[in-house]
């Protein structure tokens, strides 16, 4: 049994389609992000799949039960950790946490998951007086005590310093050991390759690429980039039409896969001083992109394709040739 | 855990809550007890028709404000507070059974609004010569409990339209403060215009304090079985549980 299945998920506000047909596996015992932009439905998502919002349409499972009527003893089995919550500021953490376990059968140990988390020497102190990050450390205490089998982390590291962020990392990573399933949110694409066995990347309301971080790497096949400056002086020469060059803001982009013979051809062009065109490749680049260049391309990309209704159901991989140029960043 | 250990385990978590909020124990315990203070010390010793001195009016009337105030106030109050920072949110991941949470806030309110009733008594007889009426005492008991479970109804059903947290204590307190001038709170209504008479019958809080009465009353005779009010009150208290129950939201708006 997968600990998640979602197939042909939708959610619709009005006319507003928040989710548009989202299908997702989550296997047990990995940690899968769930990457995209604000506003791409990833939180929709996840509140569905937490039982806490009503779908619109499809099917879905967490831990073999449909959330929307799963019993509170599906609830034994799930922790989450909110994007927004308080803890109780009267409360000491210790207290908060020993409060969180009475309401689950067989709790771990308050005290042991206050270590597990790092909170150890500061478990009497009130929530209130605890600074930011270790109230989400205590978020996550809140979240493990009822030994859950599946955690929800609904983007844990916004708003986080560097060195806090590479602390939760580690505390996340600890999660996997201990044998839990991880869905973890987030808009942060070196998280999800830090920290995630798999990734979806998610926009607009659909999945758009999915795999391990090799694979969406390979999937979105990073095409090497030749770029340089738009000149700026009329008298140069237009590079020719041949080379399939387009402006992308003031450069010009020539994606290729055959980077050598295309550079060798460029470069003979504009060095014949018969064409004119000796500073027509200032700042010459040639770049491959990261896996953030391509994340961001591929979430621009879907919120243009938002305007067009007719490509619902476009995965990232189909959409590779067809892909307009100048996404926003 | 069972859901009576688990009833019992909230409602001491909230109560220690409750104990280490400055504001909640000022407006909730002190503040009852200053207005019993002053009003008793300015008017107490005037007299009714029948000899009665006015502080045997005082006492229950601070007392129903206390029960009031421990109930409606605090449960619309942290209860809108609890929503808006999601930790409403938080419990309803949990396998947490709705019904035991509701329970343990009235339990924790109900054993606050206890609390406030002894320290009344004692005050009351030791500064004001007021004294508990002991045949009248299961009167009182009832009255508490009917009066600390409809209010704690009304309360939760006020959280419902509270929009936000900053909201809470101004809306509560708009509704509760001009019901008690009209329910013999502060002042005696007897001689007042028949419009604040009438306002004052529709709502509970003047039949808490009424039903309250008899206890303090030094010709009261057995136990008087205070069926009108107690009706009234817990009318209300049905009326606020079905608004609590149909409108009730686990998340922030």
């Amino acid at each position: 049994m997968n600990a998640i299945e979602v197939r042909g998920l939708q959610k619709s506000y009005g006319d507003v389609h928040a989710v548009r047909g989202l299908d997702l596996t989550v296997h047990q015992g990995e940690i899968f992000g769930f990457l995209g932009p604000n506003g791409a439905g990833k939180t929709t998502t996840i509140e569905i799949l937490e039982g806490f919002r009503e779908r619109t349409g499809g099917d879905v499972r967490v831990l073999g039960q449909d959330p929307a009527t799963a019993p509170l003893s599906w609830r034994e089995d799930i922790g989450i950790v909110l994007q927004e919550s308080e803890i109780e500021g009267e409360l000491t953490a210790r207290e908060a946490v020993r409060m969180q376990s009475a309401y689950f059968a067989t709790p771990r140990n308050p005290d042991e998951v206050l270590e597990l988390v790092g909170l150890a020497d500061a478990r009497d102190q009130r929530a209130a007086k605890l600074s930011g990050g270790q109230k989400r450390r205590l978020d996550l205490a809140l979240a493990l005590v009822g030994d859950p089998k599946l955690v929800f982390l609904d983007e844990p590291t916004t708003g986080f310093d560097p060195s806090a962020r590479r602390e939760s990392w580690d505390m996340i990573s600890a999660l996997r050991d201990l044998g839990n399933t991880v869905l973890l949110t987030t808009h942060y694409m070196d998280e999800a390759q830090n920290l995630a066995d798999r990734i979806a990347v998610i926009a607009n309301g659909q999945i758009v690429a999915e795999g391990t971080s090799n694979e969406l790497a390979e999937q979105v096949a990073a095409i090497p980039r030749i770029t340089w400056s738009i000149p700026t002086s009329p008298e140069t020469a237009a590079v020719p039409g041949r080379f399939g060059a387009v402006a992308d803001g003031d450069r010009m982009v020539i994606e290729t896969n055959d980077v050598l013979n295309v550079v060798n051809e460029l470069t003979s062009w504009a060095a014949d001083p018969a064409n004119g065109a000796t500073d027509a490749l200032a700042d010459l680049e040639i770049a491959r992109p990261t896996l953030e260049d391509t994340y961001l391309r591929l979430t621009a990309d879907a919120g243009e394709a938002s305007a067009e209704p007719s490509t619902a159901g476009t995965t990232g991989r189909s959409k590779r040739g067809s892909r307009s140029r100048g996404g926003r960043r | 855990m069972s859901a009576i250990s688990q009833l019992k385990n909230q409602s001491a978590f909230d109560l220690l809550r409750f104990r280490r909020n400055p504001a909640a124990a000022f407006f909730t315990v002190i503040l009852p007890l200053i207005f019993l203070v002053l009003f008793t010390s300015l008017f107490g010793n005037e007299t009714f028709d029948n000899g009665a001195k006015l502080a045997t009016f005082y006492v229950p009337g601070i007392l129903g404000l206390s029960i009031v105030s421990a109930t409606m106030v605090n449960l619309a109050i942290t209860t809108t507070t609890r929503r808006e920072r999601g930790m409403l949110k938080r419990l309803r991941g949990t396998p947490l059974r709705p019904w035991v949470f509701v329970a343990s806030q009235v339990v924790m309110a109900t054993i606050i609004a206890t609390f406030m009733t002894v320290l009344i008594v004692i005050i009351g007889r030791i500064l004001f010569g007021v004294s508990l009426q002991f045949s009248a005492v299961p009167t009182l008991i009832i009255t508490l409990l009917i009066g600390a479970a409809s209010f704690c109804a009304l309360g939760l059903a006020l959280s419902t339209i509270i929009p936000s947290e900053d909201a809470a204590p101004a809306v509560t307190n708009a509704i509760a403060l001009p019901l008690y001038f009209v329910s013999d709170v502060f002042v005696v209504t007897e001689d007042a215009p028949k419009f604040i008479e009438v306002i004052g019958n529709i709502f509970p809080v003047k039949h808490l304090v009424s039903a309250l009465q008899p206890a303090f009353d030094p010709f009261v005779e057995g136990s008087p079985m205070e069926w009108g009010h107690w009706a009234v009150v817990a009318a209300w208290g049905i009326f606020g549980a079905v608004i609590a129950m149909t409108r009730f939201r686990w998340t922030a708006s």
